[in-house]
C-alpha cells in the first residue's frame, strides 16, 4: 500500500520523466532533495515487503508544505525503507536533524539515574511534565504500509505484553472499536483518547486506513503511563503527571519502556533499532530517541520578551501551544520541549529540558520583579 | 508532442495489447492484457481470514456483498496494472456509511477490475442498479438526441437544464490507481482532442496547475471550478493523489459545454444552459460527446465501453450511461404535498438541493434528475426526465388552481 500506487514493475513501462512529480511549488525536505536524477535511480527499487519510492514520497507530493514550517514529506513503510532508499533519506535526515551524517552513530541511554536533578522544577510555574516516544516492532510493516492482518498482529502482541505489566504499571487496554460510551468519555476527560488522524500529512501516507481496526489505548491504573497502539507508529509510549517532577516522570518512562521491551523480546520480537538511526519510526523526524520531553509552564513575561526565541534556540528547546503541535499558547502557558531527536541520547535530551526550563523559570521570576535577564543569557548548547 | 508512451490497439475482444516504446530503465517488454493472471503476485503473510475487514458496523453495498468466502477467493488476484481487491474496497472499509444513505463502498482501478473482481462487483451492481444483472443483461447505448420529444419546459418553472456523464480512456488506469504519467497522458489525449472542436463547441483548456488568478476567479464566478476532493469517500480511494497535477477544466466559449479532466473520472462531460430547453442541452451533449470520440479515435484511442456494463467509470454507481440529466425547477406547492416523494419514485426521478448531492432545497426550488444509470439508454433516461418534469409542472399548476393531483403509476424498470 498505499492504494493506487500499482505494482512497481508495471510503472517501469513509463519513463522517469513522465513519472517525476511536479515539485515546483513544494517546500518540504523531500522536495528539496529529490532531483530527477535521484528519482530515476531509485524508482526501480522496492523493499522486501514491496514499499516503493512513490509510496515513500506520496505524502510530500500531496502536501506541498508551508512557507514557515518545513515538513519532512516522506515516510517509511518498513525498517528496510531506510536502507533501500538511503540516497533520499540520508540527506533528508541530515537536513532535518542538524547535520547528522550517514556515518554518525546514535547513542541510546535509558538509564534515568544518569539524569541530574529534575525533581524540583517550581510547580508554581511548571503545571505538568511529560515524556513521550515511539517504538516499532521488528518484522512488521509500519502504519503507512501494513495490511490489516499485520496491524492486528501488532495489536495482539501489544495486548499480551502490556497485560504482563504489574505494580504501579498494572493497567488495562481499551480497543478503539470495542470501547463503551462510558469508557470513551472517561478517556476523553483524561485527555488520553486519540482519534482518527485528520491531518492530510498522515492521511496521504495511508496511516488512516481501516480505522479504527486494531487501534487502541492502554494505560496504567494510576493514569501516569499510557501506550497508543497503531496510531502514527506501532506504539507511542507516554509518561506524564501534574507538577514539575520530571525526574519521576522520566524514571517511570525508562523503567516502563525497558520492561515492555523485555516482554516483547520474551515473545520473540525486538524493537526496530540500529546503531546509526537508533529507534526506527514511521517519520524520519522521530528517529533516534523519538523522544519529546516537555512541560506546560507559565511564562507570561518571558514569552513577551524580545529575547524569548533566541533563548529557546540556544537551549535547543521548542515552544508549542498547550494543545500540542500546531496550536497557539493560551494565557501565557507554553508547552516547552526538546527540539532534537537524533544524535543525542534520551538522558541528554531530558537533561536539556530540565536545565533549560529551570533557567526559563528563573528568567520569568526576574522579569516579574522588573529585573533584567542579560546576565542569565545562556551559551549555544 | 511525441510520446514514448504506450498505446492501446483495439482488438476484437476490446482488450488491447500494451507495448512499450522506448523506456529508459527496462528494455521494453510486452504485456498481454488478455492474460489477466499475468499480474505479479501479491505479498501475503496472513491467511485471508486474518485480513478480512471488520464490516460489522458498515452499511454500504460492498459490506453487504463481501462475504469471507468471496474475500478469500479474490484477495490474491491482481489486475494487469497491479490493482488488488484490498485497494478496491479500501474506501468502503474506511467509510462505514450512513444508516439512511447507502454508498457503494468500492471503486475500480482500471477497466479489468470489473472482470477480475466480478464475483463482488456483479452483485454490487445488481443491488445498486435495482436488479440489473450484468451476467445476463445487455446495456443499450443511444446518443441520438433527435428522438427526444416535448423536451422544452415551461421557463416559468424550470430555471436551468443540465446533462452530465463521464468517459474513460481505454488503456489507462482510472483515478484510484493511475500513476502520474498515466494521469498526464489522459490530460494530453483529451486536451488534444478538445482542441479540435469547432463552431459552438470551440473552447479553451485551463490547467489547474497553471491557471492565473483571474482565470481562477472567472471559473469560480461561472461555477465551473472544481476543487480537490474533500469527501473521504473519494480521498480514501486515492483519487486526490498528486493534486493538482494533470487536472483541469475545459469549456466552450459560450460556456454551455464543460469538461472536467482527472477529477473523479478521466473526464466528466457537462452540457448546460439557463432555462428549460432540455432538448437543446441534450443535442449539444450528444454532438460534443460524439465529436470528442471521433477526435480521439483519429489518434488511435477509444473510450472504455462494453455491452454488459456500457461506459466504464470509476464508481460502479456511474456505469451504463453515467448520465444524470436534471433541471432546477420551482415546485413550492408540490414539494409540500405528502405525495411528492411517491410521485418522484414512480417517475423514477430523484430530488436534490440546488447545491447538488447532499444539499437541501432552498425556496421550493429543487434539482430533479433521473434515478437510473444502467440498463436504459441515454435517450430513454432523458425522455424519462422530460416526461417526469412535465408531469411535475402539471401537478404544480393544478395545485396553483386548487385542483387535485394524481400519483402516476410506477414506470417500468428496464425497457
Amino acid at each position: 500500500m498505499p492504494f493506487g500506487n500499482t505494482h512497481n514493475k508495471m510503472k517501469m513501462k513509463f519513463s522517469s520523466e513522465q513519472e517525476y512529480p511536479d515539485l515546483s511549488k513544494h517546500n518540504n525536505h523531500m522536495a528539496k532533495v529529490l532531483t530527477p536524477a535521484m528519482y530515476e535511480k531509485l524508482r526501480s527499487k522496492e523493499t522486501p515487503s514491496g514499499f516503493t519510492l512513490d509510496d515513500v514520497i506520496q505524502t510530500g507530493v500531496d502536501n506541498p508544505g508551508h512557507p514557515f514550517i518545513m515538513t519532512v514529506g516522506c515516510v517509511a513503510g518498513d525498517e528496510e525503507t531506510y536502507e533501500v532508499f538511503k540516497e533520499l533519506l540520508d540527506p533528508v535526515i541530515e537536513d532535518r536533524h542538524g547535520g547528522y551524517k550517514p556515518s554518525d552513530k546514535h547513542k541510546t541511554d535509558l538509564n534515568s539515574d544518569n539524569l541530574q536533578g529534575g525533581d524540583d522544577l517550581d510547580s508554581n510555574y511548571v503545571l505538568s511534565s511529560r515524556v513521550r516516544t515511539g517504538r516499532s516492532v521488528r518484522g512488521f510493516c509500519l502504519p503507512p504500509h501494513c495490511s490489516r492482518g499485520e496491524r492486528r498482529a501488532v495489536e495482539q502482541l501489544s495486548i499480551e505484553a502490556l497485560a504482563s505489566l504489574s505494580g504501579d504499571l498494572n493497567g488495562k487496554y481499551y480497543a478503539l472499536k470495542n470501547m463503551t460510551d462510558a469508557e470513551q468519555q472517561q478517556l476523553i476527560d483524561d485527555h488520553f483518547l486519540f482519534d482518527k488522524p485528520v491531518s492530510p500529512l498522515l492521511l496521504a501516507s495511508g496511516m488512516g486506513r481501516d480505522w479504527p481496526d486494531a487501534r487502541g489505548i492502554w494505560h496504567n491504573d494510576n493514569k501516569t503511563f499510557l501506550v497508543w497502539v497503531n496510531e502514527e507508529d506501532h506504539l507511542r509510549v507516554i509518561s506524564m503527571q501534574k507538577g514539575g517532577n520530571m525526574k519521576e516522570v522520566f524514571n517511570r518512562f525508562c523503567s516502563g519502556l525497558t520492561k515492555i521491551e523485555e516482554l516483547f523480546k520474551e515473545r520473540g520480537h525486538a524493537f526496530m533499532w540500529n546503531e546509526h538511526l537508533g529507534y526506527v519510526l514511521t517519520c524520519p523526524s522521530n528517529l533516534g530517541t523519538g523522544l519529546r520531553a516537555g512541560v506546560h509552564v507559565k511564562l507570561p513575561n518571558m514569552s513577551k520578551n524580545a529575547k524569548f526565541e533566541d533563548v529557546l534556540k540556544k537551549l535547543r528547546l521548542q515552544k508549542r501551544g498547550t494543545g500540542g503541535v500546531d496550536t497557539a499558547a493560551v494565557g501565557g502557558v507554553f508547552d516547552i520541549s526538546n527540539a532534537d531527536r537524533l544524535g543525542f541520547s534520551e538522558v541528554e535530551l531530558v537533561q536539556m529540558v530540565v536545565d533549560g526550563v529551570k533557567l526559563l523559570v528563573e528568567m520569568e521570576k526576574r522579569l516579574e520583579k522588573g529585573g533584567s535577564i542579560d546576565d542569565l543569557m545562556p551559551a549555544q548548547k | 508532442m511525441a510520446s514514448s508512451f504506450s498505446r492501446v490497439l483495439s482488438s476484437k475482444r476490446n482488450l488491447g495489447i500494451l507495448s512499450v516504446v522506448g523506456g529508459s530503465v527496462t528494455a521494453g517488454f510486452l504485456l498481454h492484457r488478455e492474460h489477466l493472471s499475468a499480474g505479479p503476485s501479491v505479498r501475503r503473510l496472513y491467511p485471508a481470514s486474518a485480513e478480512y475487514p471488520d464490516l460489522r458496523k458498515h452499511n454500504n453495498c460492498m459490506a453487504s456483498n463481501l462475504t469471507p468466502t468471496i474475500y478469500s477467493k479474490l484477495c490474491a488476484k491482481v489486475t494487469p496494472n497491479g490493482y488488488t481487491l484490498d485497494m478496491a474496497i479500501q474506501t468502503g472499509v474506511d467509510n462505514p456509511g450512513h444508516p439512511f444513505i447507502k454508498t457503494v463502498g468500492m471503486v475500480a482501478g482500471d477497466e479489468e477490475s470489473y472482470e477480475v473482481f466480478a464475483d463482488l462487483l456483479d452483485p454490487i451492481i445488481k443491488e445498486r442498479h435495482n436488479g440489473y444483472d450484468p451476467t445476463t443483461m445487455k446495456h443499450p447505448t443511444d446518443l441520438d438526441a433527435s428522438k427526444i420529444h416535448s423536451g422544452q419546459f415551461d421557463a416559468k418553472y424550470v430555471l436551468s437544464s443540465r446533462v452530465r456523464t463521464g468517459r474513460s480512456i481505454r488503456g489507462l488506469s482510472l483515478p484510484p490507481a493511475c500513476t502520474r504519467a498515466e494521469r498526464r497522458e489522459v490530460e494530453r489525449v483529451v486536451v488534444d482532442a478538445l482542441a479540435g472542436l469547432k463552431d459552438d463547441l470551440n473552447g479553451k483548456y485551463y490547467s489547474l496547475t497553471q491557471m492565473t488568478d483571474e482565470e481562477q476567479q472567472q471559473l469560480i464566478d461561472d461555477h465551473f471550478l472544481f476543487d480537490k476532493p474533500v469527501s473521504p469517500l473519494l480521498t480514501c480511494a486515492g483519487m486526490a493523489r498528486d493534486w493538482p497535477d494533470a487536472r483541469g477544466i475545459w469549456h466552450n466559449n459560450e460556456k454551455t459545454f464543460l469538461i472536467w479532466i482527472n477529477e473523479e473520472d478521466h473526464t466528466r462531460v457537462i452540457s448546460m444552459e439557463k432555462g428549460g430547453n432540455m432538448k437543446r442541452v441534450f443535442e449539444r451533449f450528444c454532438k460534443g460527446l460524439k465529436e470528442v470520440e471521433r477526435l480521439i479515435q483519429e489518434k488511435g484511442w477509444e473510450f472504455m465501453w462494453n455491452e454488459r456494463l456500457g461506459y466504464i467509470l470509476t464508481c460502479p454507481s456511474n456505469l451504463g450511461t453515467g448520465l444524470r440529466a436534471g433541471v432546477h425547477v420551482k415546485l413550492p406547492r408540490l414539494s409540500k404535498d405528502p405525495r411528492f416523494n411517491k410521485i418522484l419514485d414512480n417517475l423514477r426521478l430523484q430530488k436534490r438541493g440546488t447545491g447538488g448531492v447532499d444539499t437541501a432545497a432552498v425556496g421550493g426550488t429543487f434539482d430533479i434528475s433521473n434515478l437510473d444509470r444502467l440498463g436504459q439508454s441515454e435517450v430513454q433516461l432523458v425522455q424519462t426526465v422530460v416526461d417526469g418534469v412535465n408531469y411535475l409542472i402539471e401537478c404544480e399548476k393544478k395545485l396553483e388552481k386548487g385542483q387535485d393531483i394524481k400519483v402516476p403509476p410506477p414506470l417500468k424498470q428496464f425497457k
